[in-house]
Order: structure tokens, then C-alpha cells, then sequence
């Protein structure tokens, strides 16, 4: 037991964590006590007893749990054992709840926290359903539905989408460039244990005075800085997702720019290194800009700053400005590492190289610069300078072009192809494709400032927004879980419950999210608990639909926990897919290749006998191999 | 090496975008009209629909064909063919979407000035507002006041100072399709032109705490004898706690003005 107390892990955490709160708690009151203050400050908008034990205690959990005993040996000049891979790969299930160092570990340590999330967040959502089905108020009074929406939102977007594209590519991306690991491992196991932190923090918002945040996901200001005690929690909470997100971002492009296997040049590089390289410039970006306007409401809320008290000179708008100065990016965020998985999917499925491949990497550069410039969208009716809304509107268009480059290229990688349906992933890849049209049109529509004007704040907005998060990200996810379960667990997945899984979830999709195109417009708000009774119908309708969409996330759960265990074994290469995760055995071996593979060709040589992307180590002379020609037959015009 | 039956393509995605152009029409997005600004951004939107349901259409289309073409037969193996691209294709779906989106944008630029486009005789009312209610100021009548009903008359152009007492709030009725929200610490506007007598509702569109749904107020838009008539019947005047924070707020929105004409004009912010 003493020794289990001295080494990194949960009793040294949890002592960490109690010791961490201590010190914040204690430290706020000796200040206080030292000033003349009174001990305790309880207006809603204080609390600093419990604001600042809210940030140290999960420093002392992290320290506790072995978070930072390399770096603290390494900076203390103590010999730091650098061959020790104690903390390394996977043997037993306790591995998986340890500070573990190995991107394959953190990659299922992301994914199955992050669909815990998502369980937690679809709860939200049909809690929110439920109270809407009819007008009037029957389920939840006015200020727990605002908290309602609020966290379903909040936990979605920061703890389900943006985190699950890091896990899987965690898994992935090193593996598809021949790299053992992440650039930074020690950097990547901070970067997951920051989001349950993050998690707790949020959900922890139930329990405070006044009831979870309210101010709905944006928090805007003056609502925030106003805000019962929830709302900090939310300000901290922010902190610690985007710290881990921006970590995360960081070993990505460390990762991708530096430790690309020999030969693999960067058009040679699978799309989805593409996409999350691409992700990673916007992560770095612009999430430090979220964090420093929640930072700025919180400095308000506890410290008594200004930044936006109005009556004391503070600016409201700058709040909104600041905000989506990330939170546009942040959408193609939760949007380009679903591009690439889409591209790997379609391609492997159809058999076929993808489609004008440079332009679509092209288009997620294009994408990433195109989005820095269009924030202000989401202000065409908040009061801001009116001459910013056209050049904003037309940056905003024009977005559609890489996008719409990205459709035209999959139908095009599609065209000539052999296309295999058996697989679910390739399904929720053709059905992202409709689905995320009409999410994309609909955007269109709002970044037309006349309609915006009308249509800004109404339900047609909740359609967009789900659209191309539910219809576009969301898909895209399972089309990566599904694609790459195989490789993660060395099992297959049972498909007819896939394919169950998937007609329920698109019809669910369409159902729900539809009707709300047309409410909106008639006039019905968002984030309202209430609503005219005309609209009763419709909403009866879409929270069927919604249950009928959280039911058969039940069967996906199912599926994924039994294959897992029982599924038939994988093999290697199921689908038959050229990139390099898919040489190595499934799961892959703990420091992923024996040598590091050589990379000889593009990642999607389908049709050309005898093209190669990589020679894995063991393998007879590469050097003997000839470079296959890049095929050049052009399609038919 | 089939050849792509181009014509025949086309033609389906044709007819697919006119049948799903012809249906999407048949819904009533908004619902009714009642301002001048109505007319344009529903044409606007309906464009913006036809448009939208052909290119839908043709990625419909698109991949349906695919699908029964090229489907795999159970069995088989092999690769597609190794096309790895087609420059003259990529130009075309590179330049076609951004002639259709700048054609849109500009399109909407100049619904944008049609409807924000200002009258001489355009009067102006002011809209406070507070958790959880709406009033109305009439200064052009006496600074009269009015409570959680809101008239105006009609064929008239009105000018909506817009003020917010705490937090933010948002002006719209949805019938006018015209939205903005009230900002605490500056004085935004809106610009309507009710056209058709009636009752409507006004909505807060903006989050602004619990009592957010309910925030709603009676819009009256009645001929200009009775709306005088109306407004001349109202007893109380603005309380001085909101022209206080209004007049505030006009001063800072002069300095924003300044400001803005600053980066406007000379390219040089002032500040």
C-alpha cells in the first residue's frame, strides 16, 4: 500500500487531487483572511473557494497520477531511465486506465471516453426533446432547460467531436506515416487525460448553486459575466478542453512534418494526414482565442474586470468577436479530419484512386485559410459595423468551392470504380455525402445576409448546425469507427447490426433534422422551452424522430462492446487497403513496426498492377523496386 | 473503357432538379408576409432554392448512377480503373460553383441595400429592453411610452432605435423578416416597412435567461389616423431611467460612428 501511494497511478491521484483542492481552497482564504476580506464570497458570481480549488485540484490529480514525473526528474537534473517503457502499449485492461504513453493506448483511451461522452450528450438531447414535444413547460423549468441545451451543446462539440477525431487519428496517423509513435508521447497522454478533467468540470455544473451554465454554449456576454456560479465552471472547463486540444493539434503537426517515413513525401501522404494536418493549423490558431474570451468573462465574473460591463466601458460585441474568431474555425474543425476519413473510406470501398487527389488537398489548405476570414457570419444581426457583413458574406460563400470540390472529387473517385457496399463505413460514407450537401446548401443560405437577417436565431439555424454536425461530422465518425475497428481491436464488427445501425441512424437523421428547416423559417426561435402551439406538431414529430435516432445509437454500442470480445478475427487487412496501418498486424505491435517502412508511391495505387505505397521493413530489397508510373488515363469527358 | 452517357446525365439531373425545385416550392417557408422587405428576401430564397435543388439533383443523381454502374458483382476482386484525375473536369467544378456563389452574393448585396434602404419620411421608435419584456418610446409623439404592445402605421417607413437595459437581446417579427438584436451600451437599428394591417407578435430571438421564451410583446400595425390616434391616447411618458441609459448609449454609438467613418473615409482609425 505505501509503495502503491509512491508510484504514479489512481491512490497517488487521488491524493494529488485532495492536496491539489486543499491548496486552492486554502490559499483563496489566507488571502482573504490577510486582506480583511470576508472568507467567503458568495455572490453568484464569485465563488472563489471554489473557482480556484476547481483549477488546482485537477493540477494535483495530474501530478499525482504521473503526468509530469518524467519532465519533473528531467528538470530537476535526475537521471530520467529513457528506456523505460513501463507506461508504454497495452498488455492487460488496466493499461488502459493508466498514464500510457502509446498513441494506440490514448487513441481507445479517446475514442470509447469521447462515445461516453456522446451517450451523455444524447441523454441531454432527448431530455431537451422530451420537454419540446409539447408546448408549454412539462418536464423542466425555463432555467434547467437553458442549462440543458447549454451542456448537450457544450459536451457534443468539446467532448465528443473535436476529441474523437484526435483519438482516431491518434490511433491512426502514425501508423499511416510509418512513424512509431507521436512526436511527443509523454505531451499526447496529458493532452487525454485534460479532457475527462474537462468532462467533470462541465458536468460538475449540476451541482452548483443556481444549476448548470445557462448562457447556451456561445456564452455570451453580459448573460455569462452575469451567470450563476455554473457558468465559471463552464469558463474553466473551456480551459482545460482546449489546453488538450491544442496539445493534441501541436504533436500532430510535429508528428506529420517531421517523422514521415522515408519517401513519403507530402503527395504521397494519405488524405487524412492531410486533413488533420490541416485541422491542426486551425486547432493551434484559433482555439486560443476561446480561451482567452472565456478567461476574459470568467476575469469578470470573479475579479471585477471590465471587458464587458458596458455600463463601465466594456465592449459587449468585442465578446462575439472574439468568440467566433474561433468558433467559425472551430466548425471546420469538427469538419476536414472527417473529409480525410471519408477519402480513405470511399477510395478503399471503390477501389480507386481518389479523385484529382492534389486538389483535394489543395481544398483543405483553402479551407483553413478561407475559414480565419469568415466569423463574423454569425453577427449579421448583432449590432456589429455594418460594413464588415459583405466582404464577410462573401468569404463566406466562397467556401462552398473547396467544399464543393470535395463532393464533386468523391463522386468522381466513385465513377469507374468497383464499389463495395458490404461495409458500414462505406455506407455512412455515400449517406455523409447527401446528407452533408443539404448541410452545406443550408449554410450557403446563411452566410445571404437578407436571409440570415431572418432566419438568425431560429430553429432553421438547429437544422443547419445539425446537419452538418450530426449528418456531416457524426457520420463521418462512424464511417472511421467502423473503418478502422478492425485494425483497433482485431476483430471484425458484426455487419447486419451495422447495417441496422445505419438505415436507423440516416432515417433518424432526416426525420428529426428536416422539419426544423421549416419551423425556423415560420418564426419559431431557438433555445426557447416554449413555443406558439402551431409548431406542437412538428415538434411532437422531430422528438420521435429524436428517440427513434438515440434508440439505435443503443444497437451501435451493442455491436461495438460484443465484437470487441467476440468478434471473428480481422486478419490483417480486411479491406484490402493499400496505406500503411493496414501492413501491420491488427492490433499492431506495440512500437508498430520491426523498421521503418519505405514509402514508394501514392497511398491510393488501386488499378495499377503491381503499384506499391510502402515497402514494410523484412521485405526484399527496395531499392530493386521500381517505382510504378503514375497511371495516366484521364476519364472519359 | 465504357464512355459516360453525358447527355443522358444531364437530362436526369434536369429533370430531378425541376421535380425537387417544383416540390421544395410547394412549402410555405415563411409563412406570411407584412413588410416591404418580405417580397425581395422571399424571392431571394426561393432563387436560392431552385438553385440549390439542381445541385442537389445532379449529386443525386451523380451517385446513384455510380451506385447501379458500378457495383460490385459479388466476387469480384479486382481494382477499378487507376484514374487519378481529369485537370479540364476539376477547373470546371472549381469555376462553375464560384461564378454560381458570387452571382448569389451579389445577388444578396443588393437585396441587402433594396431593404435597408432609407426613407425621407421614415419615423423613428424606440425599443427598450429588459429581462424579460418589451416597451416602446414614440418620440416623435410626445415620448410616449407603451408596455408589451408595440403600434406602428402602416405604409410607413419606420426607423427601430433599438436599446438593451441588461443583456442582449433581439428584435424580430417574423412576418417583416427583419432581425436585430439590442445590444446593452450602444443603440443598433431596424429598419421596417410594414405594408399590410394586422396583428403580429415580436419574439426575442436572443438568449437573455429563463424568461427568454416568453418574451414577446403585441405588434399592432394599423392605418396612420388610428395609429395617432392611438399613440396620442397613451398617458405616460418614457421613464427617465431608460433616456438616461439611452442617451448613454446614443454617445457612445456617435463615437463608434466617428470610429467607423474614421476607417471608412480616410483609411486611418482615428483612435
Amino acid at each position: 500500500m505505501a509503495m502503491a501511494i509512491r508510484q504514479p497511478g489512481w491512490y497517488r491521484g487521488a491524493i494529488g487531487m485532495v492536496l491539489g483542492a486543499a491548496f486552492g481552497f486554502g490559499l483563496v482564504i489566507a488571502l482573504r483572511a490577510i486582506s480583511g476580506l470576508e472568507l467567503f464570497q458568495t455572490e453568484q458570481t464569485g465563488y472563489p473557494h471554489v473557482i480556484v480549488p476547481l483549477i488546482t485540484a485537477p493540477f494535483g490529480f495530474l501530478f499525482g497520477f504521473g503526468a509530469f514525473d518524467y519532465w519533473f526528474r528531467w528538470a530537476a537534473g535526475k537521471p530520467t531511465i529513457p528506456d523505460d517503457h513501463s507506461a508504454h502499449g497495452a498488455y492487460r485492461w488496466q493499461d488502459y486506465f493508466k498514464f500510457n504513453t502509446d498513441h494506440k493506448v490514448i487513441g481507445i483511451q479517446y475514442v470509447v471516453t469521447t462515445l461516453c461522452f456522446f451517450l451523455i450528450g444524447g441523454v441531454l438531447a432527448l431530455l431537451i426533446r422530451a420537454e419540446l414535444a409539447q408546448p408549454g413547460e412539462q418536464i423542466v423549468a425555463a432555467n434547467t432547460y437553458n442549462g440543458l441545451f447549454s451542456t448537450h451543446a457544450i459536451v457534443m462539440i468539446f467532448l465528443f467531436i473535436i476529441p474523437i477525431f484526435a483519438g482516431l487519428a491518434n490511433y491512426v496517423l502514425p501508423l499511416m506515416i510509418g512513424a512509431p509513435d507521436m512526436a511527443f508521447p509523454r505531451l499526447n497522454a496529458l493532452s487525454f487525460w485534460l479532457l475527462p478533467i474537462a468532462g467533470i468540470v462541465f458536468l460538475g455544473s449540476f451541482l452548483a448553486p443556481g444549476g448548470a451554465f445557462d448562457a447556451g454554449w456561445t456564452g455570451y456576454a453580459p448573460l455569462s459575466t452575469g451567470a450563476p456560479l455554473g457558468q465559471s465552471f463552464f469558463n474553466v472547463g473551456v480551459q482545460f478542453a482546449g489546453a488538450s486540444s491544442i496539445a493534441t493539434a501541436l504533436n500532430f503537426l510535429v508528428t506529420i512534418i517531421t517523422m514521415r517515413a522515408p519517401g513519403m513525401n507530402p503527395w504521397r501522404m494519405p488524405l487524412l494526414v492531410w486533413a488533420n494536418l490541416s485541422t491542426s493549423l486551425l486547432v493551434v490558431g484559433a482555439t486560443p482565442f476561446v480561451a482567452g474570451a472565456q478567461f476574459m468573462v470568467l476575469f469578470d465574473r470573479i475579479l471585477g474586470m471590465n471587458f464587458f460591463q458596458f455600463l463601465e466601458g466594456g465592449d459587449v460585441i468585442s465578446y462575439q468577436h472574439i468568440f467566433w474568431f474561433y468558433s467559425h474555425p472551430a466548425v471546420y474543425i469538427m469538419m476536414l479530419p472527417g473529409f480525410g476519413i471519408i477519402s480513405e473510406v470511399i477510395s478503399t470501398h471503390s477501389r480507386k484512386p481518389v479523385f484529382g487527389y492534389r486538389l483535394m488537398a489543395l481544398a483543405l489548405i483553402g479551407i483553413v485559410v478561407l475559414s480565419y476570414s469568415v466569423w463574423a457570419h454569425h453577427m449579421f444581426v448583432a449590432g456589429m459595423f455594418s460594413w464588415l457583413r459583405v466582404p464577410m458574406m462573401i468569404t463566406t460563400m466562397l467556401i462552398a468551392v473547396p467544399t464543393g470540390i470535395k463532393i464533386f472529387s468523391w463522386l468522381g473517385t466513385l465513377f469507374y470504380g468497383k464499389i463495395h457496399l458490404y461495409s458500414t463505413s462505406m455506407l455512412f460514407s455515400l449517406a455523409f455525402i447527401i446528407t452533408f450537401v443539404v448541410g452545406g446548401i443550408s449554410g450557403v443560405m446563411l452566410g445571404m445576409i437578407p436571409i440570415d437577417i431572418h432566419v438568425s436565431d431560429t430553429y432553421f439555424i438547429v437544422a443547419h448546425i445539425h446537419f452538418v454536425l450530426f449528418g456531416g461530422s457524426v457520420f463521418t465518425i462512424f464511417a472511421g469507427i467502423y473503418h478502422w475497428f478492425p485494425k483497433m481491436t482485431g476483430r471484425m464488427y458484426d455487419e447486419r447490426l451495422g447495417r441496422i445501425h445505419f438505415w436507423g441512424t440516416v432515417v433518424g437523421t432526416w426525420m428529426a433534422f428536416v422539419p426544423m428547416h421549416w419551423i425556423g423559417m415560420d418564426g419559431m426561435p431557438r433555445r426557447v422551452a416554449d413555443y406558439a402551439s402551431v409548431y406542437g406538431d412538428w415538434n411532437l414529430f422531430i422528438s420521435v424522430s429524436a428517440f427513434l435516432l438515440g434508440a439505435v445509437q443503443l444497437i451501435f454500442i451493442y455491436n461495438m462492446i460484443v465484437s470487441w470480445r467476440f468478434g471473428p478475427k480481422a486478419g490483417n487487412n480486411p479491406w484490402r487497403a493499400h496505406s500503411i496501418e493496414w501492413q501491420v498486424s491488427s492490433p499492431p505491435p506495440v512500437f508498430n513496426f520491426d523498421e521503418i517502412p519505405r514509402v514508394v508511391g501514392g497511398p491510393y495505387e488501386y488499378g495499377t498492377p503491381g503499384a506499391r505505397h510502402a515497402i514494410m521493413g523484412g521485405e526484399t530489397a527496395p531499392e530493386e523496386l521500381p517505382e510504378p508510373e503514375p497511371a495516366t488515363v484521364t476519364s472519359p469527358s | 473503357m465504357t464512355r459516360l452517357p453525358i447527355l443522358k446525365l444531364a437530362l436526369a439531373s434536369l429533370a430531378a432538379g425541376t421535380v425537387i425545385s417544383v416540390l421544395m416550392l410547394q412549402i410555405d417557408w415563411f409563412g406570411d408576409a407584412a413588410a416591404t422587405a418580405a417580397g425581395p428576401i422571399d424571392l431571394l430564397m426561393d432563387v436560392t432554392i431552385v438553385v440549390s435543388s439542381y445541385i442537389f439533383a445532379l449529386v443525386c443523381v451523380a451517385l446513384g448512377y455510380a451506385l447501379i454502374k458500378w457495383r460490385v458483382q459479388p466476387g469480384d476482386e479486382g481494382d477499378g480503373l487507376p484514374i487519378h484525375g481529369n485537370t479540364k473536369l476539376e477547373v470546371i467544378w472549381t469555376v462553375i460553383p464560384i461564378i454560381i456563389v458570387v452571382a448569389l452574393a451579389g445577388y444578396s448585396w443588393a437585396v441587402l441595400d433594396d431593404i435597408e434602404n432609407e426613407d425621407a419620411d421614415r419615423i423613428t421608435v424606440n425599443v427598450y429592453s429588459q429581462q424579460f419584456a418589451w416597451t416602446f418610446g414614440y418620440p416623435e409623439s410626445g415620448n410616449k411610452w407603451s408596455e408589451g404592445e408595440l403600434h406602428v402605421p402602416l405604409d410607413r417607413q419606420v426607423d427601430f432605435q433599438l436599446h438593451a437595459q441588461d443583456v442582449i437581446h433581439s428584435f424580430w417579427v417574423p412576418e417583416w423578416r427583419i432581425k436585430k438584436d439590442n445590444v446593452p451600451g450602444i443603440t443598433t437599428d431596424a429598419i421596417v416597412t410594414p405594408d399590410e394591417a394586422g396583428t403580429y407578435q415580436l419574439i426575442c430571438t436572443e438568449l437573455c435567461g429563463a424568461g427568454h421564451s416568453t418574451m414577446r410583446a403585441t405588434v399592432v400595425v394599423e392605418p396612420e389616423a388610428e395609429y395617432q390616434k392611438w399613440v396620442n391616447g397613451l398617458s405616460q411618458n418614457v421613464p427617465e431611467s431608460l433616456l438616461l441609459t439611452a442617451d448613454q448609449a446614443l454617445e457612445i454609438e456617435k463615437q463608434i460612428q466617428e470610429k467607423e467613418d474614421g476607417i471608412e473615409g480616410t483609411g486611418v482609425d482615428e483612435t
